[in-house]
């Protein structure tokens, strides 16, 4: 079984193949279909491989297959090669099953859409180039993926491309993330040229061998990387072209821009994992970069009032969490809430898409209201997914990754109490902003009638990933609940958590602040937006209160800052170079020419007599200086 | 002997398609096609030819002596080796390209079209093959003329301008090399006694550094020029731009590769010193081409201009892989070189194409062509995505490997060349954004790709593909001539003085 | 038999090549810038004449035969262009015929 590795990526690609080759001859049915069994076939494979993988191989031995040799120059011998261990594993896992749930709902969603099979093209080349992401065996393959989903959310953002704004968002999403990916280049350049191997765990070996801890060379291999997974990441500064990315069809943001792409950074830095805590000042960087994106962004998401940009800050916001577990060393940490935060979010994207599509592609949460009734699908789905997302106790997935980090914040001997207060104020926020939409959306007066429309497809993807959003935090429970298995099973690939010693009692203690917390926000929610909805318009109506309101619902200034810093800088100098400065320099010359012609031509008169006196004169200066030399 | 063919099947289908084109011009078309397609062969067959295998792409095959003026010590000298072969493959190739696209596009003097265009590539192939100075500065004044001709005849609004200037530009260039080729061939004749022009005697030329840094800088005038670097580069948007079509993908494809191959064929191997005195300026060069012609594309209107500019930018990376001189930064050299001529080549084929249905170049006339065009947009974002550096395809391939190799050179350089990566995402995505995608100006309306044009997108992207995922086969034609360019007594001195050579197996941590 | 110095003769012809160079500059009529012309000849083949006497050589008598011969020569192909000149024009100003110029 694990030799069919190799058609895990490849399936995907032979889907978008096809329906680029022959997109336009075939039915809408007939791409759906394309673009679904070739994603549910590699999701079937990669099931039965992890069946083998986990049954035959205890002790999680990486299993690597080398396909050929990319390119050999020098000593330069990167492979077109799959590593597949624990972690990679999860990573396939959680990718092709979401993305697999994710094209059945959009054959639904995009139905009657003109670029239909165009759609599922691009899908398909996104979870191709994301699997080939998290199977590659070495940073230049990695780095293969990590481009190539970056063009597909560059092209399904702007999938609507006839609207200039969405454009523009689909153009600043690649340029951003660019500007990363750059960094991350450099960094390969670094890491080739100082160990010799791309190979990523060539390459992680060697480093451990001959850096010690704190390195300037790991610091600097390991910060440039660091780039890389920030642009991706959508983690401050390079966060802002997220929420814009939500311009493209709703299944796009669930599937790209929550629950598989814009983790890539995440896994690429647990997949470098030794890189990192040789460098411990880059790692704490992440920490810190973790920590601080996830308090800004989830304020934003406080304020928002379009459904989608709520989500979207609040994926910035999650993945900040995850950063934090990266930072701290919780790999194990990350990874799970990586898992559950692929279901909770898809599942809340989703749930957003029926909504918006019931309610004629509104987006506007206060113009929403009392859907509880009307859209019982879309309520339970949202109730789900916004309390594993909020970390409701006990019965949610989201509850144990996120306690799971918290605990590892307050514990590890890289966290500390500072990074751990910001990671429960975030949990409270996060309950409060999701349950602000819930109420919103759900409760309240009816404003506008939806649409209904019964939807088999909307029906099975939401079921299934709301299922996976309350269960699939089972795998890990805390040590005082139970058996850590999803931490055993990682940490054949990934370091377990290395932490202070505190008794049990304080784990209960964090615990159970972490499950408190969340209630509280829930409360809040409930009480300003239920109870008391003039509290909010109060807050709002207050001067400092207006003004940190629309700080944070333009994200905390830092388009604004870019716009003034860069953009604009740049769109100008361009303009004035339109005609090519140096260029000068050449008519210049032209036109000095064209002047000397202007002033001999005037000497030519035609008249005989002018030409015989100048004659003259040259010829008796001639001779004066022939005499007196 | 195959050489000589080549260059002369060239010659006489060009002669002969000028005298058929009188009488029909379909005929001028086929025969054109017909020459160039026959030389194809023969340079795949010359690539697959057994004395090739053997030598792996490092020694000069099928050469070809002949005295032409012996008094002068001047003789009919062909030979290639793997780089020039590679060349010259792409030579063929983009000359293909160059007549199909002209079928429609060109109707006026189709003979005389034909005529030039086939001489343009005889003097290019001859270029790449040419083992004697002089013969190698008469092929370089081939590629000239008629390349004038094809901007002045044919070309666009402001032709005559573009033209001269683009003349003017070359010619001045091209005369300061002729005086450095006289320089190199009376140094040599006193040295030895034996006046010569031949490549193999004068590589080694013994002189003193002051002559020989002078001697250099007149062949740079003559190669920067053609690449070009970013000081004497503007002759290139106006003669891009104003060219037609053909011009265009035979100047982009083509004509810039002869300057870059000089560099490597000539300037180093004479002057190994005084090129690696010279490297610092070179790789700055390099830098300040990448990133001038990435803010010039950026602010242009007209689509032609901005895919001109965008060469400035792309040819950067190419100087700066010569000049960091190791063999990662070469071989991404030589894959930038034919890389850039197919997708910059496909670039101006659907500028090509998008002016001859809409006639304008302006993309602030245009939108939205998705709608209308989807097979052309698609071919179109492919080739943007070439030229952004997408992995996958053959640019970035080229691109990673100069930055590596420069980046043991010299990191700085290498750095800065990097913002190269977000500035060709810029002027890509808004050449994209502005032509395809948005609202459709009313009544714009456009055919998709003729079964012709679909048929010739398909091949150049199935090459960039497979430049992208398997380039070891080019790798190693294009490597042992390499090798055997750094490892020729001169190499091994510029080697020595300026950056070490990449050793065969990397051993881990320095 | 008094010998002239032959600076006189220098001179002189110093003398006559002004006048004809003035002639030429500040006649108008084509006729007459024909004829100083001829006196502008005229002078260098005297200043050829008093050299050659002056040391005793031949070459300068030679040298106005050769002058002379050029003269003859000058002014049949001159009158034949002033017969042009004045077809085309209907005058002998020279200044009438400036349509050649930059």
């Amino acid at each position: 079984m694990m030799g069919l590795l190799w058609l895990v990526p490849l399936l995907p690609f032979i889907g978008f193949i096809i329906l680029a080759l022959f997109g336009k001859r075939i039915s809408n049915r007939g791409a759906a279909a394309v673009g679904c069994a070739s994603v549910g076939l590699s999701a079937v494979i990669s099931m039965l491989i992890a069946a083998d993988f986990i049954s035959f191989n205890p002790d999680g031995r990486a299993y690597s297959q080398v396909l050929w040799t990319w390119l050999q120059v020098g000593g330069f011998r990167p492979q077109i090669g799959l590593y597949l261990d624990s972690l990679s594993l999860i990573m396939v896992l959680v990718v092709s099953f979401v993305a697999f749930f994710i094209h059945l709902y959009s054959a639904a969603y995009m139905r009657g859409d003109d670029g239909y099979s165009r759609f599922f093209a691009y899908m398909n080349l996104f979870v191709g180039s994301m699997l080939t992401l998290v199977l590659a065996d070495n940073l230049l393959l990695l780095y293969l993926g990590w481009e190539g989903v970056g063009l597909c959310s560059y092209l399904l953002i702007g999938f609507w491309y006839r609207d200039p704004a969405n454009i523009r968002a689909a153009v600043k999403a690649f340029i951003i993330t660019r500007v990363g990916d750059t960094s991350m280049a450099i960094g390969l350049f670094f890491l080739f040229l100082n160990l010799g191997s791309l190979n990523i765990q060539q390459l992680l070996g060697l480093a451990s061998r001959s850096w010690p801890i704190g390195s300037g060379m790991a610091v600097a291999g390991a910060a440039l990387l660091l780039g890389g997974a920030l642009g991706k990441s959508a983690q401050l500064p390079l966060q802002t072209w997220l929420p814009d990315a939500m311009a493209g069809p709703t299944p796009v943001s669930a599937l790209i821009h929550a629950a598989t792409m814009v983790t890539a950074g995440v896994y690429l830095i647990a997949r470098t994992h030794v890189l990192f805590e040789l460098a411990p000042q880059v790692q704490a960087a992440v920490a810190v970069i973790g920590a601080v994106t996830l308090l800004v962004s989830a304020a934003s998401a406080l304020t928002q009032v379009d459904i989608k940009r709520v989500l979207a800050y609040s994926t910035i916001s999650q993945i900040g969490y995850m950063f934090l577990a990266l930072g701290v060393g919780a790999w194990s940490g990350a990874i799970f809430h990586f898992m559950t935060h692929a279901f909770f979010k898809a599942l809340l994207f989703l749930a957003a898409g029926v909504i918006i599509t019931a309610m004629g592609g509104e987006h506007d949460i206060f113009k929403m209201g009392g859907l509880r009734k009307t859209l019982p699908l879309a309520f339970w789905a949202f109730l789900a997914g916004a309390a594993s997302l909020a970390a409701i106790p006990f019965i949610t997935a989201g509850f144990y990754s996120k306690d799971l980090i918290l605990w590892s914040v307050f514990s590890s001997t890289k966290g500390g109490v500072w990074l751990w207060l910001t990671g429960l104020a975030g949990a409270f926020l996060t309950a409060l902003y999701i349950f602000r939409v819930f109420f919103v959306v759900f409760f309240g007066q009816m404003k506008a009638i939806p649409l209904r429309k019964r939807e088999t497809l909307f029906i099975i993807p939401l079921v299934v990933l709301a299922v996976f959003s309350v269960i699939a935090g089972f795998v890990d429970l805390p040590g005082w609940m139970g058996a850590e298995r999803f931490t055993g099973f990682i940490s054949t690939s990934l370091p377990l958590t290395q932490t202070l010693p505190v008794g049990g009692g304080a784990e209960f203690m964090v615990d159970l602040l972490g499950a408190v917390v969340p209630l509280i926000g829930l409360l809040f929610a409930y009480l300003i937006y239920i109870r008391k909805p003039a509290f909010a318009a109060n807050v709002v109506r207050n001067q400092a209160g207006r003004a940190l309101n629309r700080f944070w619902l333009a994200g905390w200034g830092f388009d604004a800052a870019y716009d003034i810093l860069l953009v604009r800088p740049f769109d100008r100098l361009s303009r004035m170079l339109r005609g090519d400065a140096i260029d000068l320099v050449y008519s210049g010359i032209a036109w000095l020419n064209r002047l000397v012609h202007l002033l001999l031509s005037g000497t030519e008169t035609g008249r005989l007599r002018w030409y015989v006196l100048v004659l003259g004169f040259g010829g008796a200066i001639l001779i004066g200086i022939a005499v007196l030399l | 002997m195959t050489l000589g063919l080549i260059i002369l099947i060239l010659i006489a289908g060009g002669v002969l398609a000028w005298a058929l084109g009188r009488v029909n011009e379909v005929l001028a078309r086929a025969v054109s096609l017909l020459a160039i397609f026959v030389d194809l062969i023969l340079t795949i067959s010359l690539l697959a030819g057994g004395e090739f295998r053997i030598s792996g792409g490092g020694a000069f095959v099928d050469q070809l002596k002949m005295p032409w003026i012996p008094q002068l010590g001047i003789s009919l000298h062909f030979g290639a080796d793997g780089l020039s072969l590679l060349l010259l493959l792409l030579t063929m190739l983009l000359g293909i390209v160059s007549v199909l696209v002209s079928w429609r596009e060109i109707t006026e003097r189709v003979g005389f079209f034909h005529f030039n265009l086939l001489l343009v590539l005889a003097g290019i192939a001859g270029v790449f093959t040419a083992l004697d100075l002089f013969l190698f500065y008469f092929f370089w004044e081939l590629m000239l003329i008629p390349m004038y001709f094809l901007i002045a005849v044919w070309g666009h609004e402001k032709r005559v301008y573009a033209s001269i200037k683009f003349f003017i530009f070359t010619q001045a260039g091209g005369l300061l090399m002729l005086l450095s080729i006289l320089g190199l061939f009376y140094l040599h004749g006193q040295d030895t006694g034996v006046y010569t022009f031949d490549y193999f005697s004068l590589v080694g030329t013994r002189m003193p550094y002051a002559v020989s840094f002078w001697l250099m800088l007149g062949f740079l005038a003559g190669f920067l020029v053609k690449v070009p670097a970013v000081p004497v580069h503007s002759w290139l948007p106006d003669a891009h731009t104003e060219a037609p079509t053909a011009g265009s993908v035979v100047l982009a494809g083509l004509l810039l590769k002869t300057g870059a191959y000089g560099l490597i064929r000539f300037v180093v191997p004479f002057f190994p010193d005084a090129s690696a005195a010279f490297a610092p300026v070179g790789m700055a060069l390099g830098v300040a081409g990448i990133i001038y012609g990435a803010v010039l594309a950026f602010g242009q209107t007209d689509m032609k201009r901005l895919i001109a500019n965008s060469s400035i930018s792309h040819m950067g990376f190419v100087i700066l892989g010569i000049y960091a001189w190791n063999t990662l930064a070469l071989q991404g050299a030589v894959i930038q070189m034919l890389c850039h001529g197919i997708s910059t080549g496909m670039l101006f084929v659907i500028a090509g194409a998008l002016q001859d249905r809409l006639h304008t170049r302006e993309m602030a006339r245009m939108g939205g062509l998705w709608d209308a065009a989807p097979a052309l947009s698609g071919v179109a974002l492919f080739f943007a995505m070439a030229s952004l550096g997408l992995p996958g395809l053959g640019n970035f391939v080229a691109e990673f490997l100069v930055l590596m190799g420069t980046f043991r050179s010299d990191m700085v350089y290498s750095v800065l060349a990097s913002t190269g990566f977000v500035l060709s995402t810029i002027y890509s995505l808004s050449f994209v954004s502005r032509v395809f995608h948005g609202r459709r100006p009313e009544g714009l309306a456009l055919a998709d790709l003729s079964p012709r044009e679909g048929a010739v997108s398909l091949v150049m992207i199935a090459l960039i593909l497979w430049i992208g995922l398997y380039p070891q086969p080019i790798l190693r034609v294009s490597g042992a001539a390499l090798k055997e360019i750094e490892l020729g007594a001169a190499g091994r001195q510029m080697a020595e003085t300026a950056v070490p050579l990449l050793p065969e197996a990397s051993n881990g941590a320095r | 038999m008094a010998y002239l110095p032959v600076e006189h003769g220098f001179i002189l012809a110093a003398i006559l090549f002004v006048t004809g160079l003035a002639g030429v500059l500040v006649r108008r009529n084509i006729i007459f810038i024909l004829m100083s012309i001829e006196i502008m000849l005229n002078a260098a083949g005297l200043a050829f004449i008093s050299a050659g006497s002056r040391w005793g050589q031949p070459d300068g008598q030679v040298m106005y035969i050769f002058i002379l011969a050029m003269a003859g020569a000058e002014v049949s192909v001159g009158l034949g262009l002033v017969l042009r000149f004045y077809h085309l024009f209907r005058t002998l100003d020279a200044d009438e015929a400036s349509r050649m110029k930059g």
